[in-house]
């Protein structure tokens, strides 16, 4: 039971592997020379991420489906024309796959150079500066330039931009901040959509939804003249977590910046005993994250232990366990070893009084049920 | 007598409902008897409206055309020069009408009128011969997908027939948008029953009972001549849960597009379907395994389905007869642009793309030099005249950098500029992208800002754009992006001049 609160996965060991594994009988390939095993149904990306090799990509994210769009995951197969996307390749007997090669890197960089033609260049004073898959792609592929600009006397068309030239760029969104936990600043956006699917596949609130078609394509929180705090979204966090860029950003790390270390815990609200990586700044918190190990949420929570965290440093949160006798006695605080000693006698006790009564299958009156004192729900 | 007057909209878009009007209300003021029919076209739009006069003297049909309003007494009087019968206009005697064997030829709503021609034929035979056989039948004709990708059409109905699952489908992609093509459209105005037929007939091979057929909004003649004709297939029994008397189900819902031409495209086509964003999915899963709602899906453009009937009919041996290397067939040719004789022309592939532009079309309108056509829409590759020598067939326009499509033609004289219309290109991605991938959506939108500035002379650019459209073609999840490089690179490789011309005026 301990092990289904608290995960037995090193903390560090979270990394998305890209996409869901397969489910089938077990296929073997070799990715970049290494022979790998996994079942049918299982994307290349992730066959490849079993094998310890990364995938540049930016669009996948394994607990959605896997979609296609960012065109950076591209590898070459012996005996197939192109270059097809790992994510939504399916493996097959005996694929020979390579990641790397000229043409894979140049086309990444084609496609990266893209990205960064449309996104502002202000990494250093980011809120996910540190924290970014747009940055870390970038520097997988090694994008050394990006060489759009605008025509003599014309425009590069931007969405970061609050002015084009001379004019008001009517591309420029500005930052949605109504929602209290995060800010959308569509201006940093890539349109991966993880966070469309994050809603509609993760949380199943259908709350975002993209807007507009080709260039003009952003994220939208409902009907026009919604903002994030109006529309159906519940806050949930989901998109946060699923955005890659710093475009949906916790308002506390944009606050007090990135986290520098964290540590596994359980949600301290409701009996579901969700995982968390409660991440931190020395002994500052910054953010709660559902943990994706966590076997009773699977990476994911509601609103109040993603956000509603502020009992952390509560002056009567309780820290230790504290027994009494009797609703009668005031409270004290011991150890965990008195604790657990203490309400193992107590079960035991309890036990027999239940095996001694005429009804061994009802509770007997002279012992109600009671919540257990460390239940503070 | 009995007077044909197409209700086409290339005809009615050149006068042919104000000829129609005018012919009945002279024959009203004479006391004439006159029954008129509105047909399909032939597809000769520089004849249109190309009226035809049968005086039921047993000379047939005579054809008169272009008419005007002003022609029309002396149309009733007999004392219009006639084109003779339209058979014999050497532009329709020296086509292989195979598809559109029936298009302006019958009454496109008279079902008996079908049947009269050879309708009906071919699905009584598929019925006859059963799932397996109709099957083998479609792969041995040869046909491949007429929307463009060319993927042979029996092969993807078996794949769908041994899907295992409840309820398949049949989709029929009529979003033809396209620039220079109206094959779709001339067919669903003026022979709908071909596409009716051949879409039961699928169903019947695959064992879907539901067709849908996704036709574009900007198509309203279409839109009613089609669903009129499901409803009179329907009440004649050719649809509904007992096709044509047989065990079959199988009906059809005509949905209507929302004008992007994305969806033209299978998969964001079945998402639109779906009442979803039309966005591009990825493949695999292909449409034929998981399509629409999920299930096993043939998705076949209007030509490949209204094909079916007469292979159905007459064979398919006799059908695979005609073509060049594995292009078998006929291809439906649409001649657009700059051209004399613009219009449909039904062949069997092989014929050279020269023959088509100067022979068949007859030069460019405007009487001046050829420059460069675009074939297969407007993400074909501009041909050069040099390329002239290229038969019509899917590999041989292949190894010439060139693509079929969905066989239209776009020609332009030597007064075109070469780096507008590569320009012309990429607006045209950046304007109809979905938006889902990176190399279309903002790829596209760069193309056209590299472009103005290799018109302003920097040279850099060129290299850039050449970067570009190798992102755009191995980097797109579509064809929309995929292949808008061919008609950018193939202007930049023929026409260097234009590309050149504008760098030096610029200094």
């Amino acid at each position: 039971m301990k092990d289904f609160i608290i995960p037995q996965f090193p903390p560090g060991d979270d990394r998305d592997m890209g996409t869901k594994i397969g489910t089938g009988a077990p296929v073997s390939l070799v990715i970049d020379g290494i022979a790998v095993t996994v079942p049918a149904g299982t994307s290349v990306m992730r066959a490849a991420a079993e094998a310890g090799v990364d995938v540049p990509k930016l669009c996948a994210s394994d607990n959605i489906e896997a979609f296609g769009s960012c065109r950076l995951c591209v590898v070459q197969i012996d005996g197939r024309r192109g270059t097809p996307a790992s994510c939504t390749t399916p493996v097959a007997e005996g694929m020979v796959v390579h990641t790397q090669s000229e043409k894979l890197r140049k086309l990444r960089r084609g496609v990266m150079e893209l990205y960064i033609s449309d996104h502002p260049l202000d990494c250093l004073t980011c809120s996910a500066n540190g924290d970014c898959e747009l940055q870390d792609a970038a520097g997988a592929v090694g994008l050394r330039d990006v060489r759009y600009e605008a025509p003599v006397g014309g425009r590069l068309d931007n969405h970061f931009a609050r002015r084009n030239g001379a004019e008001v760029n009517a591309l420029y969104i500005p930052k949605d901040d109504s929602n209290p936990y995060f800010s959308y600043d569509p201006a940093k956006c890539i349109v991966c959509s993880r966070c469309v699917r994050a809603c509609e596949e993760v949380q199943g609130t259908f709350a975002l939804t993209i807007e507009g078609r080709g260039f003009d394509s952003r994220v939208s929180a409902g009907a026009i003249g919604d903002d994030f705090l109006t529309s159906d979204c519940v806050s949930c966090g989901a998109c946060v977590q699923a955005c890659p860029t710093a475009t949906l950003q916790e308002k506390s790390v944009i606050e007090l910046g990135t986290p520098q270390r964290s540590i596994i815990t359980t949600c301290a609200y409701c009996g579901v005993g969700c995982s968390f990586k409660a991440e931190l700044n020395g002994d500052q918190l910054v953010r709660m994250v559902p943990y994706k190990h966590g076997k009773a949420n699977r990476g994911h929570s509601c609103v109040k232990g993603r956000f509603a965290y502020g009992y952390a440093k509560h002056k009567d949160r309780i820290l230790n366990p504290m027994i009494r006798n009797s609703i009668d006695e005031p409270w004290r605080e011991v150890g965990w070893d008195e604790a657990m000693a203490f309400a193992a006698s107590r079960i035991a006790t309890f036990r027999s009084i239940m095996a001694a009564s005429p009804s061994a299958s009802s509770p007997p009156a002279a012992a109600p049920m009671r919540k257990p004192i460390w239940c503070r729900n | 007598m009995k007077i044909y007057v197409p209700m086409d909209s290339a005809a009615k878009a050149l006068g042919a409902d104000e000829v129609a009007r005018a012919i009945l209300q002279h024959a009203g003021a004479r006391g004439l008897d006159v029954q008129m029919i509105r047909n399909g076209s032939y597809g000769m739009i520089w004849l249109e409206p190309l009226v035809e006069v049968d005086l039921g003297q047993g000379q047939g049909r005579q054809a008169y055309g272009p008419v005007t309003p002003a022609d029309v007494p002396a149309l009733l009087e007999g004392k219009l020069q006639s084109l003779g019968p339209v058979q014999e206009i050497p532009f329709l005697a020296g086509q292989t009408r195979l598809t559109f064997a029936r298009c302006g030829v019958i009454d496109p709503l008279d079902l008996d009128d079908y049947e009269a021609h050879g309708g009906l034929v071919g699905v009584k035979r598929a019925i006859a011969m059963g799932a397996r056989d109709i099957l083998q039948e479609v792969v041995d004709s040869g046909l491949r997908g007429r929307g463009g990708a060319g993927f042979p059409t029996g092969i993807k109905w078996k794949t769908v027939a041994d899907a295992d699952a409840a309820q398949k489908y049949i989709v029929c992609n009529a979003d033809e948008g396209d620039s220079g093509t109206f094959a779709d459209r001339m067919i669903i105005e003026g022979d709908p029953f071909s596409l009716i037929e051949g879409m039961a007939i699928a169903g019947i091979g695959v064992g879907a009972t539901r067709g849908y057929v996704y036709l574009r909004s900007e198509y309203p003649d279409a839109i009613r001549v089609l669903t009129d004709a499901v409803d009179i297939a329907r009440a004649r029994g050719l649809l509904g849960p007992n096709v044509l008397g047989s065990p079959h189900a199988f009906d059809i819902e005509v949905r209507t597009g929302a004008g992007a031409y994305v969806c033209g495209e299978e998969t964001a086509l079945l998402n639109s379907l779906e009442g979803k964003r039309g966005t591009v999915r990825a493949k695999p899963p292909l449409p034929a395994l998981e399509g629409f709602m999920g299930k096993p899906t043939v998705v076949n453009n209007v030509i490949s389905l209204a094909t079916i009937p007469v292979i159905f009919e007459k064979g398919a041996g006799h059908y695979a007869d005609f073509g060049l290397g594995r292009s078998r067939g006929t291809v439906t040719l649409q001649i657009a642009g700059n051209i004399k004789h613009g219009g449909l022309y039904e062949t069997a592939f092989g014929v050279t793309l020269g023959q088509v532009v100067n022979e068949i079309g007859g030069g460019t309108a405007s009487g001046r030099p050829v420059k460069a056509v675009q074939v297969g829409g407007p993400l074909g590759a501009y041909m050069p005249v040099e390329k002239f020598d290229t038969p019509i067939g899917y590999e041989e326009f292949d190894q010439q950098g060139g693509l079929i499509g969905h066989a239209g033609l776009v020609v332009f004289d030597d007064t075109a500029d070469m780096l507008h219309m590569a320009r012309f290109a990429m607006e045209f991605c950046a304007v109809e992208s979905c938006g889902k991938c990176t190399p279309c959506r903002i790829g596209a939108v760069r193309g056209v800002e590299t472009i103005d500035r290799i018109a302003q002379g920097d040279t850099a650019a060129i290299e850039l754009l050449t970067d570009l459209c190798d992102t755009m073609r191995d980097g797109s999840l579509c064809a929309l992006g995929g292949f808008t490089p061919y008609p950018v690179m193939s202007a930049l490789t023929h026409f260097p001049d234009d590309f050149a011309t504008q760098k030096e005026a610029a200094e």
